[in-house]
């Protein structure tokens, strides 16, 4: 009993690890700044690098303002 | 060849269009606001404020990526994206900014405010006096 008892957590453990893992990755795909120049080019940054943290917080204020 | 509007229709007309779009607003090179769909004006002013602060620090990141000039820039947040679009017009620099709910299409956004933008850009010549065509005589009735 305490062995099958052990054996759930720790699967309810890993899953919830993983979720946290994939929800976190995913946050940090969606979260980003692209910028787009006059010739055509373009340059992504993901959100996190510290070039892009200043940019993606104004907007984050923005979307809310604008709410 | 585009009908030529003023901001407030060329606005109307896109958020009637564009699903995607929450907000915009429209402004000119130096900072007055043209139109906005934010009705409160002290919450229009802030936030044009902000978008002029994001171009500037977006225009700070061009420079030190080495980037050519800056037209337009998305910057996604996990509430939602923020569209800014920068266009030379006969009456000097244009800028629409729009928020969008999470996940837009971002391509269709971009093409939606560009749209915008030429369609009243012609409205407003170098002079900011409205071009006015002869109305022909059979015009009249």
């Amino acid at each position: 009993m305490p062995r099958r008892f052990l054996t759930a957590m720790m699967l309810a453990a890993g899953s919830l690890a993983g979720s946290v893992l994939y929800r976190r990755r995913a946050a940090r795909r969606l979260e980003r700044v692209d910028l787009y120049a006059d010739d055509g080019s373009m340059a992504s940054i993901a959100a996190g690098s510290p070039d892009a943290e200043r940019l993606v917080t104004l907007a984050r204020e923005l979307v809310v303002l604008a709410r | 060849m585009l009908r030529r509007m003023d901001a407030a229709q060329a606005l109307a007309d896109l958020t009637e269009i564009s699903s995607q779009v929450v907000h915009v607003a429209i402004v000119d090179g130096e900072g007055t606001v043209l139109a906005t769909t934010i009705a409160d004006a002290g919450r229009a002013e802030r936030f044009v404020q902000g978008v002029a602060t994001m171009l500037e620090e977006a225009e700070n990141l061009r420079q030190t990526r080495g980037l050519p000039g800056l037209s337009q820039l998305e910057a996604a947040t996990l509430e939602g994206s923020v569209f800014v679009v920068r266009r030379e017009s006969d009456s000097g620099p244009r800028i629409i900014a729009a928020t969008t709910r999470p996940d837009p299409t971002v391509g269709l956004v971009f093409y939606d405010l560009k749209h915008c933008l030429r369609s009243i850009e012609t409205a407003t010549p170098a002079n900011g006096t409205p071009r006015r065509t002869r109305k022909k005589a059979g015009d009249a009735a």
